[in-house]
């Protein structure tokens, strides 16, 4: 029985300095080493691919922001979107989804609420947005609830609200919308999207112009 | 182009792709487990252990390397965890509780990475990369050695022994999964993923005010979590958040190395045992599994069946725009078809029947191709498994790769199969006998059932993703989920290597014209037979009420 003590105690103590030795490896050395690489040569995506406006910083071009006024263009709806419940000196943006089924009868009402609020907000005097025309992307919320971008569909629905609030020609902010549309990547990846942060930046910068 | 051709294109793309990959990381790989030669830094490490590389263990030994091990990583991340308030480079977020520091530390070592906290606000630098991060690399690189155990004791005969676990853990981690993960993180850093320390930091916002943000080390876990099937996300969106699979190219690339191992394993077992055309018929095995459920799975997602989807005219919620629905499809069939558990979009909101396409692939075993060495050992099994089956359609003794069958390796087998089924029902069938944990439930009816039987499914598994409405930061299900993760990784693997010892000590049945032919596409199509009815059957009830009555339904 002693023996087989010892013999377990032996055994953990060789796993134990197993795990350190390794930990030291690969929990250490590693990300420190991928640090030091990535720092010095992707410094701008190392560090959240950050974007500027007006001298400031404006937000990442990576992360959807939410609190657009509808001056600007609309990203999709976050309604799994969540702020911190532990550690709550911070206030930290925690990601996720609504995790809804198909048939629950709350995200059915989302839909039906947010679908109508995109025809109401974006039908204006001269023109006027069909259900039909809502695209899927702008009813449902993202995976990640930071959702960077909007479907061109999506987009396209919000010009003519956009051009009116803003005092701008039609065909000027269709323009900064296909000059914002990215197609898919090498032709065949991913679906086409138009980043909202990027597209609106440019939509100030457009209105303060000719403002 | 349609978003249908797109989808299919990304699907040709990503089969080019570990087409290319399979012939050399394969060789690769048969090469690092079978060479007698040390490299410098392993023979530092074997010092640090005090572990001899050049001793040959049977069996019982290999085991014990495998449980000691393991129990010395659950001890180590859950004393991290309960010592996160005092330690620094934490951010000063306070300690996790007990219950879920045990669910935590037992998801990691077991290649499961369920999490039942919100990374992004729960943990701090040094859990995530001196504890976490360390676990996707080993808890992969000790399948991958299992793995090998049980495919030297095919290759080997009129022996006990299986090789040395110090050595094969250590080979997995130094010559396979560092190199791959420090070149992958490199690639996701370039493309947008974050790399950095700087903490908890303010960034402006467009219509004004600041934003706050988690640094940290992003990259470098997320390359090691694809890599070696983990799945376990920095943050809570998992692969879904822009910092951790930020372009359709980075989620295509994800997917790939999920899966490069996997399926390159397949070949570095046909060398080993002699023949890379037994290895070719695995591979042919999970391959077919694989493209097939990307198809159902493209087809019901694109066919967006279900209320709010009809409503919303296409099945988007809970998915990323740049991904879009075709990338998604394959994203959620690949990380449950093997053991990674990653998610780029939400299967709780997939149609119906998507859903019960990702639970499903969880239940055949995760074996096509499955995670990092469990996926071969997996399908080992059910080769086994077929060829009894075969056997018996005969009556003759059935054999594999020249070794018999007897009884007591179809007993090992069997039990093998039994451990995650009864696992998965009967913690399902408790849970559900139980007032309290239903209260987790985040949706109501069929789905309410899936999001348990899901949760028991996953971590019995050990795939890691969920239907993740179920608030599972319970005691109920920290403890639950930890023990059925611990004991549907760990008591396998005792089948497993048992079953390793019994074969290595056989001499080779010589080849006749009776002899099941196991490398031709007849095979094959036994053992996809086999996959399917065998975990069908098994499932089916628990099936119909959950994601089957649901997809019916709409």
């Amino acid at each position: 029985m002693n023996n087989s003590v010892a013999n377990i105690a032996r055994l953990m103590g060789a796993g134990l300095r197993a795990l350190l030795v390794l930990t030291l490896l690969t929990g250490v050395i590693y990300p420190l080493a991928v640090t030091g690489v990535a720092q010095a040569l992707f410094h701008h995506t190392a560090n959240g691919s950050q974007v500027r406006a007006d001298g400031g910083v404006a937000g990442s071009s990576l992360i959807g922001q939410q609190d657009y006024s509808l001056d600007y263009f609309q990203p999709r709806p976050a309604k799994g979107l969540g702020v911190n419940s532990v550690n709550t000196r911070y206030r930290l943006i925690l990601s996720g989804a609504t995790n809804r089924s198909a048939d629950n009868p709350e995200l059915i009402a989302w839909v039906k609420q947010a679908k109508a609020e995109v025809v109401k907000e974006n039908s204006t005097a001269g023109y006027q947005v069909e259900p039909s025309q809502v695209p899927a992307d702008a009813v449902t919320s993202s995976g990640s609830g930071l959702d960077p971008d909007i479907s061109p569909a999506y987009a396209g629905l919000q010009i003519h609200r956009v051009a009116e609030r803003n005092h701008l020609p039609v065909a000027r902010v269709e323009k900064l919308v296909e000059d914002h549309t990215q197609g898919r990547t090498f032709g065949f990846m991913g679906e086409p999207r138009v980043n909202v942060l990027e597209l609106n930046i440019a939509l100030r910068e457009l209105a303060q112009g000719d403002g | 182009m349609g978003p249908v051709l797109a989808g299919v294109l990304q699907l040709l793309a990503l089969i080019v792709a570990l087409a290319l990959a399979y012939t050399p990381l394969g060789t690769y790989m048969a090469r690092v487990y079978s060479s007698d030669r040390h490299w410098r830094v392993e023979r530092w490490i074997y010092k640090g252990i005090g572990a001899d590389p050049d001793t040959e263990m049977r069996w019982p030994a290999y085991l014990r390397g495998v449980l000691a091990f393991s129990a010395a990583g659950v001890l180590f991340l859950y004393l991290l965890q309960r010592l996160q308030g005092v330690l620094p480079l934490s951010l000063g977020f306070r300690s996790i509780d007990p219950d879920q520091a045990f669910d935590t530390a037992a998801s990691f070592v077991t290649n499961t990475n369920w999490q039942s906290y919100y990374g992004e606000q729960a943990m701090g630098h040094v859990v995530q990369t001196a504890g976490l991060a360390v676990q996707n690399f080993v808890s992969a690189a000790v399948g991958i050695a299992v793995a090998v155990a049980l495919v030297r004791g095919f290759a080997r005969s009129r022996t006990g022994e299986l090789g040395n676990f110090w050595a094969d853990m250590v080979r997995g981690v130094v010559r396979v999964l560092l190199p791959g993960a420090f070149l992958a993180a490199i690639v996701l850093v370039a493309c947008g993923v974050i790399q950095n320390f700087s903490g908890i930091h303010e960034i402006g916002q467009f219509m004004g005010g600041a934003q706050q943000w988690n640094g940290g080390a992003v990259a470098s876990q997320e390359a090691i979590k694809e890599l070696g099937t983990n799945g376990g996300g920095y943050f809570n969106a998992n692969s879904a958040h822009p910092f951790e699979n930020p372009t359709p190219f980075t989620n295509l690339f994800e997917i790939f190395l999920l899966l490069v191992i996997p399926f390159a394993l397949t070949r570095t077992f046909g060398i080993m045992v002699g023949s890379v055309r037994q290895g070719y018929a695995l591979l042919a095995t999970m391959a077919t599994i694989w493209v097939g459920f990307v198809a159902l799975m493209m087809w019901t997602e694109f066919a967006h069946h279900g209320p709010a989807l009809q409503i919303a005219g296409g099945a988007m919620e809970g998915k990323e725009v740049r991904f879009g629905v075709g990338s998604s499809s394959i994203f959620a069939v690949s990380t449950t078809l093997t053991s990674t558990g990653a998610v780029d979009s939400f299967h709780s909101s997939f149609t119906g029947l998507g859903g019960g396409i990702t639970m499903l692939g969880i239940m055949l075993g995760e074996i096509a191709p499955g995670g990092t060495g469990s996926g071969l050992y997996g399908m080992l099994i059910m080769a086994i498994v077929a060829v009894f089956i075969a056997g018996l359609m005969v009556g003759r003794t059935p054999e594999y790769l020249g070794k018999k069958i007897g009884t007591r390796e179809i007993k090992l087998a069997a039990c093998y199969i039994l451990v995650t089924p009864a696992l998965v029902l009967v913690f399902t069938a408790l849970a559900m006998a139980l007032p309290t944990p239903a209260h987790s439930m985040t949706n109501g009816g069929a789905h309410g059932f899936s999001e348990i039987l899901y949760a028991y499914t996953s971590g019995a598994n050990n795939n890691g993703s969920a239907f993740a409405g179920l608030n599972a930061d319970t005691q109920w299900f920290n403890t639950t989920i930890g023990l059925a993760m611990l004991l549907g990784r760990f008591l396998p693997m005792v089948f497993v290597l048992a079953l390793a010892g019994s074969l290595a000590e056989q001499r080779p049945v010589p080849v006749t014209a009776g002899t099941l032919r196991t490398e031709k596409p007849l095979f094959t199509g036994l053992l996809v037979g086999a996959i399917l009815i065998i975990t069908g059957l098994t499932y089916f009830p628990a099936l119909a009420l959950g994601p089957l009555a649901e997809g019916l339904a709409s």
